[in-house]
């Protein structure tokens, strides 16, 4: 006998380990990605590539740094490179995504103590500082697209995603008394064609970020995943859920809020981040709730078109008190 | 608002529930890994050079030693006898020379006292078994509560309570049913699968008297669906009976914790902290059953009992009947050794069962299975962060957060870990196995309970 193996039970584990769910994660994002490049172009290509070399670099530099086990391999920072580069606008200048990915890494992740320790989605925070920082880079959309603008009325309008031009349209309706006839006629005829785009939606012949325009490819992609026990239910459908039904209450259609701007991308992507969302089951619902009215919030009444990255960032900051106050209750208690 | 929101929420979880019906809510699935001995019949050891005995091999008051060095003793000779209610003796399981009393290696971890017999080769029983059984019918109920105390009878599933006080309740607790735990399910393991299709009759004969002893009206034996020829061979046998029903569960671990068996087969729930006898219910082991008739119908006392030994660290898995104190070297010996030098020895299953450092140990009253695995299944992985993906939570039978109890255990918070139920994990493992990130989250959640023990004890 020349060895004895000890160790604490159980000697059997699930093969399932943090590198092959990042994995998994990153090879369902891609289709969305090559939609992306078919859609504005090779430049997507480039972004993308920046900010995951540079995601990656950062987590190599920081863990040198720190003195820490490097930890590149585990597939993580790709992850947040990638998603930083999705939630880009598609004709950035490349310097855009190696800052954001340098944010994201290293202090949206790496200063807290590497994986596992971020209170908040890198990705996010990489695109809340962008967004802050170089706001006409993040918030001009010029990229032609393949086919044609899907709806009429939004080359007079700067930002040409289809939720800028719905903020734009329901300013001009709220307010139709200070206007020409003409224009509050034009206003309504642009809001029923964006309501009447679904298809366009669905598909992703629309402008916006790179890789939030597909809902097809990225709800696919959430199927895998869900089909795989890689991410749950609970917050994709609570925060969509929530979405469709406040709009409706509001008198806007549901439909068009689901499928338009980043929400399918963050619903099934960001908001499921596992780090930083609730591990309770009540938690992740009312995660995916609170999610939903920010979102909504933001898009009637704040100052962007789009709510979904915020409304994430600011749930993430919630859900340890999630967490607390949604503790399951003990079996037979 | 907030009102609106748990309402509905608990709406969510009322619909869940009754959709959930006969399982537990949790679990997880490796692979069974029955294949190597469950369809290999039941052997007989051969009889070892010498046997070690512990005097401790239940859950309770340690038993007195009897006997001396140097005594001869014969096979079924009581060695010990139990001073308190919550104590079980120790029996001589063949006959021969007492060569040591004295400290050895406890199957269960550290030194326990042991009795160490060598083997006169007569095997020459003290109390030889009557030819016909005994009619137990006629036998009081008290006189078969000690006759099962005498015979050593503990929980044969792993946990060794002694059986005569779990079928003591008070008296303001009636028991309506019996459940017989032929679960099994930890990977690997066919001790009890092979007696449930060997000893049919004599394992319904003592859920008989177990039935009789509690006065229990119905019957349920829980079996796994897995072991479909153990199904259909209860089912035949109990046709007759309208007490006693066959329930074939799902196969999912811990299927054979008591209380989700208790959930399976009766939708009730054991009250945290609580017993099953709180509910009206008892779970005995199969391999308990078999004890029992045993020794109320011919006398013999608990000296023998199945053991699996299996693994990819074996030669040739088999199913043994074999004596208590039979050391573990020899057993494995007996299925042609070790294929490598480098292996991991399991007391038990691999979700439950504790590693060896060596296989001098003996087999004692719980154990179900020897269980060696080679290099390739020994998980040695580093522990990574925790990513919070909430499996452990998703998967626990027990409805706790192991990754919040691990990590208080971890910082020495042991006050918030009772908080969040440190104390009433079953240890059954399922979040470390789940774990993508290889926490030994339920080894923090067992060393929690020793340190809060030693807190406790401080005070």
């Amino acid at each position: 006998m020349n060895q004895r193996f000890i160790s604490a039970s159980p000697h059997i584990h699930d093969n399932l380990n943090i590198q092959k769910i990042m994995v998994t994660v990153i090879i369902t994002l891609i289709p969305a990605g090559a939609w992306a490049i078919y859609l504005f172009g090779l430049q997507v290509l480039w972004i993308t590539l920046t900010a995951i070399v540079s995601a990656v670099l950062t987590e190599f530099v920081c863990q040198k740094i720190m003195k820490r086990p490097v930890s590149i391999l585990d597939g993580s920072a790709v992850l947040t490179g990638l998603l930083l580069a999705y939630n880009l606008p598609p004709d950035v200048p490349l310097w855009i995504p190696a800052v954001g990915s340098l944010v994201a890494v290293f202090i949206g992740k790496q200063i807290f103590g590497g994986l596992g320790f971020n209170p908040m989605n890198p990705a996010l925070i990489g695109r809340a500082f962008l967004m802050a920082s170089w706001p006409v880079h993040m918030t001009v959309f010029d990229a032609p697209l393949r086919n044609n603008m899907p709806v009429s009325g939004i080359d007079s309008v700067t930002g040409a995603t289809p939720l800028a031009v719905f903020k734009h349209m329901r300013e001009i309706l709220i307010h139709k008394s200070d206007l020409l006839p003409e224009q509050v006629t034009q206003a309504q005829q642009t809001m029923a064609e964006l309501n009447g785009a679904y298809m366009k939606l669905f598909i992703g012949q629309v402008g916006g970020c790179i890789g939030e325009v597909s809902a097809l490819l990225l709800f696919l992609g959430g199927c895998y995943l869900l089909y795989h026990h890689i991410i749950s239910w609970k917050i994709p459908v609570a925060y969509i859920g929530t979405v469709m039904i406040l709009t409706t209450i509001l008198g806007e259609n549901p439909l068009f809020h689901a499928l338009s701007g980043g929400l399918f991308l963050g619903a099934i992507y960001m908001a499921t981040d596992m780090v930083t969302s609730p591990v309770t089951f009540r938690g992740r619902l009312l995660f995916g709730v609170g999610c939903g009215i920010l979102t909504v919030v933001i898009r009637f009444w704040g100052g962007y078109p789009e709510g979904v990255s915020y409304s994430i960032l600011l749930m993430n900051l919630v859900t340890p008190l999630l967490d607390k106050y949604t503790r399951p209750k003990v079996f037979g208690g | 608002m907030n009102i609106i929101a748990t309402a509905l929420l608990d709406l969510v979880d009322l619909i869940a529930g009754s959709v959930r019906s006969r399982a537990f809510s949790g679990g997880v699935h490796p692979e069974d890994c029955k294949h190597y001995t469950e369809h290999k019949i039941i052997e007989q050891c051969p009889l070892p050079d010498y046997v070690i005995i512990p005097l401790q091999q239940h859950i309770g008051a340690p038993s007195e030693c009897l006997v001396e060095k140097g005594m001869s003793v014969k096979t079924g000779q009581p060695l010990s006898k139990s001073t308190q209610f919550v104590s079980v003796p120790v029996h001589a399981s063949i006959s021969g020379r007492i060569a040591a009393i004295e400290k050895r290696p406890h199957p269960g971890g550290n030194q326990s006292l042991s009795i160490v017999i060598e083997n006169d080769g007569k095997d020459e029983w003290f109390d030889p078994a009557p030819d016909t059984p005994i009619d137990t019918d006629n036998i009081d109920i008290d006189d078969l509560k000690q006759r099962i105390q005498d015979a050593g009878i503990a929980g044969m599933g792993g946990a060794s309570f002694p059986t005569h006080v779990k079928l003591s309740p008070p008296s303001d607790k009636p028991i309506d049913v019996i459940i017989l735990n032929g679960v099994e399910c930890e990977p690997y393991l066919t001790a009890d699968h092979r007696l449930m299709l060997e000893k049919t009759d004599e394992i319904l004969k003592g859920l008989h008297i177990l039935m009789r002893i509690v006065r229990a009206k119905k019957a349920i034996i829980g079996i796994e669906k897995n072991k479909a020829d153990a199904i259909q061979l209860m089912q035949k046998k109990t046709k007759r009976w309208k007490k006693i029903s066959v329930l074939p569960l799902p196969v999912k671990y811990p299927q054979g914790g008591e209380k989700q068996l208790i959930r399976a087969a009766l939708k009730r729930q054991v009250p945290a902290g609580g017993l099953p006898m709180d509910i009206g219910c008892i779970v005995q082991n199969v391999a308990t059953a078999l004890a029992v008739y045993e020794a109320v119908a011919f006398r013999k006392p608990l000296i023998e009992r199945i053991v699996t030994v299996t693994g990819p660290g074996i030669t040739e898995p088999k199913n043994f009947r074999a004596r208590i104190g039979t050391p573990f070297h020899h057993l494995i010996t007996a299925s042609g050794g070790y294929t490598t030098s480098d292996v991991k020895i399991i007391h038990g299953g691999p979700m439950m069962g504790i590693t060896e450092l060596s296989d001098q140990v003996p087999v004692i009253k719980g154990t179900s299975g020897i269980l060696v695995l080679d290099q390739s299944v020994s998980d040695l992985s580093r522990e990574q962060p925790c990513i919070s993906c909430a499996r452990c939570v998703d998967v626990c039978p027990m409805k706790l957060m192991p990754n919040r109890i691990a990590s208080f255990v971890e910082h020495d918070r042991i006050d918030e870990a009772v908080a969040y139920g440190l104390s009433h994990c079953i240890e059954c493992g399922s979040c470390s196995y789940i774990c993508p990130a290889k926490r030994h989250l339920v080894h923090y959640i067992k060393h929690g309970k020793a340190l809060l023990v030693r807190k406790r004890n401080s005070s």
